[in-house]
């Protein structure tokens, strides 16, 4: 990736300096020991069991609808979610969890869509006109019931986005207590001089408003129902 | 839209605020409910004051070293293949964000919310350079096809607006022809925005916190529109007040948690998004061109004064939400898109005291603001502040004021005055006294009578009871 471009920066930042009374600050600032940490206590010593009651409990505030599956029964109550909602067309992550998690034949339907795999890379359009859009969890947030995607290549932005409704498929083995837990990770891979990946979702439920005299509506620009499916992975 | 709204004074705005009677029982229910869920939040996650007191850490640590922060923030945004735009003033803003637009040969501009974009007008100044710009938020569509009706809630725009009021605007303007049910009308906002967002050349949004590490921008959203307008149009901007940026991913955490339970009270919004450049390399969404602008307008002037925690602001409207002003006379009575107590202390901070000079004084000083704070900004103490500086050094005071304030200090620092004054009140006020309250007060009373009662002053003196009493006791 070609390097951008900045522009008024050193006039913009000696003024702010010189407001701040003292020289630029260009090195050795590190954030300090805060004197307060109180997200690290947060459900620090649960289990995934006890994660997982979290999780669901959240889920009916933020009107998801949570499925569990063995990896043998994932399919099948794929498609009894599928059936829920009368979809038909599906757009999904091209990623190879869906091999390891026995989604192979699945994949392989004529009515699925895998990110990247559109004539002209037309993958927009076909996934904007998907009734379903289908992606794993990368980390899940038992307190806010979060999925988390890192998003890039054949994981496109969009399938979680465009089609009318969103399943998330939950490996156990991707939950954490909290946000807290995710952003360290993400800090360590800066600081061992990786680029963060170029969209990052947290996602919890289907898009809502409530900007209409604060009633609040589930569905608005984004997918208008989800559904989270609990693999066992463990 | 700048960020002074109208021409009317303070007192005309108040008193239209306080007639709207529809209006003032939507705030007073939003208030309420936003309140309540924001009390509950906090209750769920415990250490509330420790949270406040981490995020107060963060948020002083990261405005001591915004220089160095802002210069990482932008190393790391160049390096990722995005550009930079450091602008002084909102005509620097707006003339490079019109130059990215008339350089992509831009038709439909799709905007999610951003309220420094409407602080800096900048939706007009595209208008100007012939692009159609289409918001997106629900709530600012509903404004922006109301003939650009100003908001009045830095988190619900349209609080002001009623669903029936809605529904017939969506009838007037767009053919709409179903109920007020606010299912309905999202409905058709979603169906109407939907083919827009496919057809938008420029997705431009504000930014809740950018991440200085990485050169990242989040954006906090429910309805799904920021993500659709950084996904489909091939050119992104995105804008943001110099001061919204945290040092690392591991305080955006902590920051991000603060403002979805203080706003609106969930533990996450429905999507909390992480931006870093354009897209990369076998990427088939995301915007091609990535522009970051960081704008001051007005606020460095702010840096190393008095007032400096008032950029600590999360934009959450956990102080507006508790205010007993606001929720009287409503966003549009402070002229300024940023109402409420950090409205009151922002606006003079960024725009001088002539035009707002009335706001430090839509407060009861009550501190409930200043309580409700999550980064703990001492707003009452700020509002002091400036009605100190209204007062002594800008002699703009108004006669009555100062008299007001002269007079109770007289009075009240001698108690045979204040003993006279009391005794006197049940006697002046009486021909205005009907069965115990007051509907028509005189002079100052007016403007609160004409919306309310006031109790008339009691016959019996606390004084004169407590000394009774005290005889009766002995």
């Amino acid at each position: 990736m070609a390097q951008g471009t900045v522009q008024n920066r050193e006039s913009f930042l000696n003024n702010i300096a010189e407001k701040l009374g003292r020289e630029r600050r260009r090195s050795s600032v590190e954030p300090p020991t805060y004197t307060k940490q109180p997200q690290w206590d947060i459900m620090v010593d649960y289990t995934t069991e006890q994660l997982v009651d979290v999780l669901k409990e959240q889920c009916t505030a933020i009107h998801t609808d949570v499925k569990e599956a063995t990896i043998d029964e994932l399919p099948a109550v794929i498609d009894d979610v599928m059936k829920e909602y009368g979809a038909e067309k599906a757009a999904v992550w091209d990623d190879l969890r869906f091999a390891e998690f026995g989604l192979t034949s699945f994949m392989e339907r004529p009515d699925i869509n895998i990110w990247g795999s559109a004539p002209d890379e037309d993958d927009i359009k076909i996934t904007e006109q998907a009734d379903v859009g289908i992606t794993f969890s990368d980390y899940t947030l038992a307190e806010s019931g979060t999925v988390v995607l890192m998003n890039g290549g054949g994981k496109g932005q969009s399938v979680s986005l465009l089609p009318t409704y969103y399943i998330a498929l939950i490996p156990l083995s991707t939950i954490v207590p909290r946000m807290s837990q995710v952003t360290r990770k993400i800090h360590e891979e800066v600081q061992a001089g990786r680029r963060t990946p170029s969209c990052i979702n947290f996602i919890s439920g289907p898009s809502n408003s409530a900007d209409i005299e604060l009633n609040l509506v589930v569905g608005v620009h984004g997918p208008v129902k989800a559904s989270y499916i609990l693999i066992d992975d463990l | 839209m700048p960020m002074k709204i109208g021409d009317h004074s303070f007192d005309q705005r108040v008193s239209k605020g306080l007639g709207e009677t529809h209006m003032r029982e939507t705030v007073r229910s939003a208030q309420g409910r936003l309140h309540t869920n924001k009390s509950k939040a906090e209750e769920d996650l415990g250490n509330w004051e420790d949270w406040r007191t981490l995020s107060e850490e963060i948020r002083s640590h990261t405005l001591e070293n915004l220089d160095y922060y802002l210069e990482q923030l932008s190393d790391n945004v160049i390096k990722n293949g995005g550009h930079v735009f450091f602008a002084e003033t909102a005509e620097e803003a707006n003339q490079y964000v019109k130059e990215v637009a008339v350089k992509k040969e831009a038709k439909k501009i799709i905007k999610s919310k951003s309220m420094v974009t409407e602080e800096i007008s900048m939706n007009e100044a595209l208008e100007r350079a012939g692009a159609e710009v289409i918001e997106s938020d629900l709530g600012e569509y509903i404004l922006q096809i109301d003939d650009h009706d100003p908001p009045s809630h830095i988190v619900a725009p349209a609080l002001h607006k009623n669903k029936e009021q809605i529904r017939e605007t969506f009838e007037r303007l767009k053919g709409y022809d179903k109920t007020s049910k606010p299912e309905e009308l999202t409905q058709f906002a979603r169906e109407q925005l939907r083919q827009e967002f496919l057809e938008a050349d420029i997705g431009i949004t504000g930014c809740n916190f950018a991440v200085a590490e990485s050169g990242s921008v989040s954006l906090v959203t429910n309805e799904g529109n920021a993500r659709l307008a950084t996904t489909i149009p091939k050119t992104q901007i995105s804008v943001m007040g110099m001061e919204r940026i945290v040092p690392t991913w591991e305080e955006l955490d902590v920051m991000v948690s603060m403002l979805c339970r203080s706003a609106v009270g969930q533990k996450l919004t429905s999507y909390v998004t992480g931006l870093s450049g354009p897209r990369e390399e076998g990427d088939l969404d995301g915007p091609e061109e990535f522009h970051l602008v960081i704008v001051d307008n007005g606020r460095s002037n702010i840096l190393g004064t008095a007032f400096q925690s008032a950029l600590h602001c999360i934009r959450c409207a956990a102080c507006i939400n508790v205010c007993p002003v606001y929720r009287h006379v409503g966003g549009h009575s402070y002229g300024s898109i940023y109402p409420g107590p950090i409205g009151a202390v922002l606006s003079p901070l960024l725009e001088g005291y002539d035009d707002h000079k009335d706001l430090p004084y839509a407060s009861s000083l009550c501190a409930a603001c200043t309580d409700a704070c999550p980064v703990k900004i001492p707003l009452h103490e700020h509002l002091i502040e400036h009605r100190r500086i209204i007062a002594e050094e800008e002699k703009k005071t108004t006669r009555g004021e100062t008299y007001a304030m002269k007079g109770f200090s007289v009075t009240s620092s001698s108690p045979r005055l204040f003993d006279m004054a009391t005794r006197a009140a049940p006697i002046m006020s009486s021909p205005f006294t009907k069965e115990g309250t007051i509907d028509k007060g005189p002079g100052p009373l007016k403007g609160w009578t004409d919306v309310r009662s006031f109790p008339a002053p009691e016959k019996e003196r606390f004084r004169d009871w407590f000394k009774s009493r005290k005889k009766e006791d002995s």
